[in-house]
Parts: C-alpha cells; structure tokens; sequence
C-alpha cells in the first residue's frame, strides 16, 4: 500500500489525537489575540449602549449546558455591560436549564467587584422568572400578560410582590430583549413573536451552529444584531473593554479550525494522488 | 500541578473522562456515563416541570378560582374564567398520560389534536409573515450596489433552484446552476461554522479538565 | 369520536389562532390567551408522557432482565437522586448553594457538556474523510468554508493583515456572510415557509391526518 492509500486509511484515534492536542496545548499558553468587531455584534452593544439607565431589559436563558463554552461569555459579557449601564435585567428560560444558566452567570457577575459595589438587590435590579413549558406559546403569552405566562418568580414568589415586575405586563414595557439560543425555542421564535408580532426590539446571540441561519432575520425590526459562536462572544468582551474567558479560547479556536482545514488538504491530496494512480 | 480538593470537580471529571472514553470504543465505563445522563436528564426536567408549571401554574390558579368561589360567591367565580379553566388544561393534560396504557390511549389524540391544532395555528401565521413575506421584503432592494445585486439574484436563483416542478432546463436550469452555487457557499459558510461551534464545545472541556480539575491552567 | 373529535379540536383551535391574528379583540383574544395557557400545562404532561414512559421501558427491562438491564438500573437510581433531592429542596431547587444545584453543576453539566464537546472529535474525522473536492460545486462550498473558519478567527487576520484592508481573510469571510451566504439562506427559508405555511393548512383543514395515527 502507497503512502497516501495509508494516509486514506488511516485510523481515526490519530485524527483524534491530534484535535485533543490542537485544542489543549493552546491553553497552556496565555496569548492574546487580536479579535476583530463585525457589525452585527456592534450592533447589539450599540442598542444597549442606547438604552438610559432604569430601562428594562429581558434575557432569555434558551440553552442547557452543552452550548456552555459558546453562550455562557455572551450571557455573562452582556450582564455586565448591562449592570454597568444601570439597566433592570429579567431573566427567564424557555429551555429547563436556562434559569440555573442565568443564576450561574449572575453569580459570577455579581460577585466581580465593580458590580458588587453597586450593592444590586433582587427583584429591584434584577429578577429571574424561571422557565415555563410551552415553546414559544409563551412568548406569545408574555405579549399579552408576563404575569399570567409567569404566576411567581424561580423561587415561588408572586410576581405583583416583585418590585420590578409591578410595571411590567407585556413587551410593551420591555426596552430590550436579549435572547441566547441553542436550538428550539430560540431564537427563530423571538424573532416570530416578540419581534413581528409584538414589535420588540431583540438582539441573539446564538451558538456558531445557529447563526448563520439567523442573518436573514438581521435588519428592518428584526434583528438588530447576532453574536455567533465563542468569537461573538470575544468581539463583545472586547467592546465592552472587559476581555475574559471567549478572548482567551481564541487562540485554541484558530488552531483548532488550523488543523481542521490541514486534515481537509491532505484528505484531499490523497484522494486525489490514489485516484491518479488507480486511473493510470 | 494543584487538583481541585472538591470532590465535586473530579465526579465531574471521571464522568467527563467516562463519556471521552467512546472515542477509543464502546465500552460499559461509557455506557454507564450514558446511562446515568439519561436519568438524570429526566429526573432535572421533571423537577423543574413539577415546580414551575404544575404547582404554581395548574394548582396555583386552580386554588385561587376554588378561593375566589369560596370568598365571592358562585358568580364572581364564574366570571374569573380565566383561573378555573385551568382544569381544563389540566384534563387534557392527564389524557395525554393515557398514552401509557393501549386499550384508552386513543383518548390522549384529544390532548395531541390540541397541540397540533395551536402549533399549525400559529405556524401558519407566523412562518408566513416572518419567514416568508418579510424576508421577501428584505429582498427587494434596488441595484445600487454589488452587494444587494448579489443578494437579490442568489435568493432569486435559490428558489428557483427548489421549484421542482419544472424540468431544469434551458435558461431555468441555468438560473437554477446559479442557484446551487449560493446554496453551496451557503452550505460551506454553514460547515465552517458547525466546525467553529464543535471546537468551541470542546475548549470548554479542556478548560474544565486542565483547569478546574487538574489545575494544570490558571 | 376517535378520529372526528380531535380533528374537529384542532380545527377550532387552529381556526381561531389564525383568526385572532386579524381580530385581536375579545372573543378571540381571550381564546387565545386560554388556549395558550392550557398549552402551556399539556406541554408539560407531554413531557412526563416521556418521562414515564422511558421510567416504565428501564423497569421493564429490569424486571425482564433483557441484555443491559444493569444499565436500567443506573438511569433509574439518576431519575429517583434528582427527583427526590428536588422535591426536598422545594421550589428553591434551582437556587446557588442548594444540593440541587451541586448536583446539576457537579453531574448534569459535565455529563452533558461532554455528550456535546466529543463531536468536535467526529467533525474532524469526518472532515478529513468525507470532505472531497469532487466536483465545481464541492470545490465552491470547500472554499466557502475554508473562508469561513479561518476568516472568522484572529488566525486568519494574522496570516492576512499585511493586505489592504477589504482583501483580508476576514473581511472575505464577513462578505461571504453578509451576501451570498445571506442569500442562500434567505432561499432555505422562504422555501421552507411555504412548506410549513401549506402543511399548517393541511393539518388545521384535516387533510392531513398522520397526527392521529392509525385506527
């Protein structure tokens, strides 16, 4: 057997092998890299940098812990932009997992002490309502009552004994909504209901996987922008002057992609090198 | 080296290495791992279920419409429809359950006919106006740059492409070509991101494995 | 009655959902609002409908002790720990420093994460197996990619950063995103909308009947 029939057949455990090695010895090394913004995502943190202090703002946790590595620096990069800018956050989840993600992420957040000294008080500043069953017949629940789509809040509290939430009875009343998405309900949904129907002005951030399929929705009352993947991720770190987690992984990311694009050329070389000689 | 003291992490951490161990083969340290995420995964969505739709929602509003009869009287409770109806749904509900049992199962299609009849409700709306007009909307742009030429004869081409009642052939097929090649740069855009999301994924592992766990990274 | 009334249901149901998107005025918003939130809570029966049912498949492989049936008792004893430390826990299950939320962060992320993060092993392999210029059209949707994965990363702005800028590797990527991608994409969707718009108005009208299964 030639060298490029071995190298067709050869075993998937080095393959393997050399993406463990790819992604981790990368970490190792605490470089940082360059990441540049793209409008989309500049989008997002301009919508919110628009919002005065007091506005309101729903997070939609729409995503369990297998999209964590992607979604989890989205979620905690825009908590913090948002406290910094003195804005309410309402959290809630239309996947289970989604609230446990978003106390996850405010207990990071609030525990970082620039926020912490601006001594944030639950269902003052901020409140999680929970996950409820339904998909996306929630949303189009929430446009016509939050309250009946969210009796109590995560902890069994009603929602009228909820500072925050006294006010708030619809999307009407909602200045922002931001929601991370990992599949379905997501953000398709919002797109559909918040954003068509009741005129909400949303802004996703979706796993690499989700994205593209969502740039159709950016523009015209749709979408005001998308963060897509652990680079979206990044590129809102950067602007908001805060690198952290998603612009450390980007240097195990490029290599990573590296190494995939090297095994597609020599894949392809090999194919191409036995075809020949089959041929001849 | 510092390996975290938490017990915890390396739970964590032999479950991860458990689940990692399919790369070389199946295998029961594998199969247990699987085994054991699949009970999990069930027990954490009945909980949560259990605590955020079936107490407050379905008895919560159910015990305010027997208070509000109690407390205001036979008519004042009548008129509050919109608490007591909740049996209704919790009725529908339990004949969704009879599905277990295949002598009364055909009576949860009552249940499965609800559903489906409020999700083609709202889909055939919804996929309508945002998927489809709008997006038809987006589409009409003027030719004032190669950029929205671009996107207005690839979205022409594309669907072209899927009109398939028509033989691909002559000037069609020759659109129908164009359209294939923006489906398949669609396609490879779309792969260069699955690759982006998987190897994400993975970072986030390591990260765990090295760092909180073995303390190898800081 | 086994076949006309679910039907007629989802007839009515689906009417009227369509129709209160016209008329969002009383008596059909107030359908709406009920239906929706009787949905909400068959939603969550629909759940435990799989719930029970993979409960009473692991018990019945246990109790009939078929090939694997240790591994049914490893999904129960997961089912019975987490439901009964959250019913323990109260409605404060999901609260930080709860055995609940130990029990989630310690076994439910790493397991799920993990299920997630080793196809990052399967797409390589793939990639390097499967992934064959063949063609014109495989050749194009290659190059896409190739773009697409290194433009969207600070790599491939470190390989390019010494052309002008609009040439750069990431800006490639940027505009293959913005434009044709957008446009084929764009064509997915509305194709796939008028699909579900038609099989919308199949369902509702009772054309199409396969919900109902057989008998």
């Amino acid at each position: 057997m030639g060298f490029f029939e071995r190298l067709i057949k050869i075993d998937r455990r080095i393959i393997f092998t050399f993406i463990a090695v790819a992604i981790a010895l990368p970490l190792f090394f605490n470089v940082s890299m360059y990441v540049e913004t793209t409008p989309e995502v500049v989008g997002i943190f301009n919508a919110v940098d628009s919002l005065s202090p007091g506005s309101k703002v729903l997070m939609s946790f729409d995503y369990d812990p297998g999209s964590m590595p992607e979604l989890q620096p989205m979620a905690e990069s825009f908590l913090r932009h948002c406290f910094s800018r003195g804005l309410k956050v309402i959290l809630m989840g239309l996947w289970p997992q989604g609230p446990l993600q978003a106390n996850w992420a405010l207990d990071i957040i609030l525990n970082e002490p620039d926020i912490k000294a601006m001594n944030l008080k639950y269902g003052v500043d901020y409140v999680n309502l929970g996950y409820t069953a339904g998909n996306e017949v929630v949303i189009q629940r929430m446009g016509s009552d939050i309250h009946a789509a969210f009796p109590v809040d995560y902890y069994g509290t009603s929602l009228d004994e909820i500072p925050l939430m006294r006010g708030v009875r619809n999307f009407d009343n909602i200045d922002f909504v931001y929601n991370l998405s990992a599949g379905y309900p997501g953000t398709m949904e919002w797109v559909q209901f918040a954003a068509d129907r009741f005129h909400a002005v949303l802004g996703a951030g979706n796993t690499a996987v989700q994205a593209p399929l969502m740039y159709p929705y950016l523009g015209r009352k749709q979408l005001v922008g998308i963060l897509g993947g652990m680079k979206g991720a990044a590129e809102y770190e950067v602007l908001a002057n805060r690198p952290a987690r998603a612009v450390r992984y980007m240097f195990s990311q490029g290599i990573s992609h590296a190494v995939v694009v090297f095994f597609v050329i020599i894949g392809n070389l090999a194919y191409f090198f036995t075809r020949k000689k089959k041929e001849s | 080296m510092h390996p975290s003291p938490d017990i915890g992490i390396w739970i964590g951490g032999l479950l991860t290495l458990g689940i990692f161990s399919f790369l070389y083969g199946d295998n029961p340290y594998y199969k247990f791992c699987e085994a054991f995420f699949v009970g999990v995964s069930a027990g954490h969505w009945f909980i949560t279920l259990f605590w955020t739709v079936f107490i407050p929602k379905l008895l919560g509003n159910i015990g305010i419409a027997i208070h509000t009869f109690r407390t205001d009287g036979f008519a004042a409770g009548m008129s509050d429809y919109m608490h007591w109806s909740y049996i209704f749904g919790g009725i529908l509900g339990f004949l969704m359950i009879l599905r277990l049992f295949p002598k009364i199962g055909w009576i949860s299609r009552w249940s499965l006919a609800f559903v489906v009849g409020t999700t083609a409700g709202y889909y055939f709306i919804n996929y309508l106006v945002s998927n489809g007009l709008m997006q038809i909307q987006k589409t009409i742009l003027p030719f004032t740059s190669i950029g929205n030429i671009v996107l207005v004869v690839g979205t022409f081409c594309g669907l072209i492409y899927f009109f398939f009642s028509k033989e691909h052939k002559g000037a069609f097929g020759g659109l129908a070509r164009i359209g294939i090649w923006f489906l398949m740069i669609t396609f490879g855009a779309s792969f260069g991101y699955t690759v982006m999301s998987r190897m994400s994924l993975l970072i986030g592992r390591m990260d765990y494995l090295l760092g909180n766990w073995l303390g190898l990274i800081g | 009655m086994r076949r006309e009334v679910p039907l007629m249901i989802c007839a009515i149901v689906g009417f009227t959902l369509i129709i209160v998107y016209f008329v969002p005025h009383p008596p059909f918003s107030d359908m709406r609002d009920l239906f929706s939130d009787w949905f909400s809570v068959i939603a969550a029966f629909a759940i435990y409908l799989g719930i029970l049912n993979l409960l009473k498949n692991s018990v019945d492989k246990v109790y009939r002790k078929r090939s694997g049936w240790g591994f049914s008792i490893v999904t129960i004893a997961g089912f019975v720990l987490f439901v009964f430390i959250g019913l323990y826990e109260g409605s404060d299950f999901g609260e930080i420093g709860t055995r609940y939320y130990w029990l989630y962060d310690r076994i439910y992320f790493p397991l799920m994460a993990t299920m997630f993060a080793i196809l990052a092993f399967f797409i390589g392999s793939a990639s390097y197996r499967a992934f064959r210029a063949r063609n014109v059209e495989a050749t194009v949707l290659l190059l896409a990619a190739f773009f697409v994965m290194l433009g969207r990363v600070p790599i491939g702005y470190y390989l390019t950063s010494w052309l002008p800028e609009g040439w750069r590797m990431s800006d490639v990527a940027s505009a293959i995103m913005t434009y044709p991608q957008m446009a084929g994409q764009r064509a997915v969707m509305i194709g796939i909308a008028l699909g579900i718009v038609s099989t919308s108005l199949r369902i509702i009208l009772g054309i199409e009947r396969t919900f109902l299964g057989g008998e």
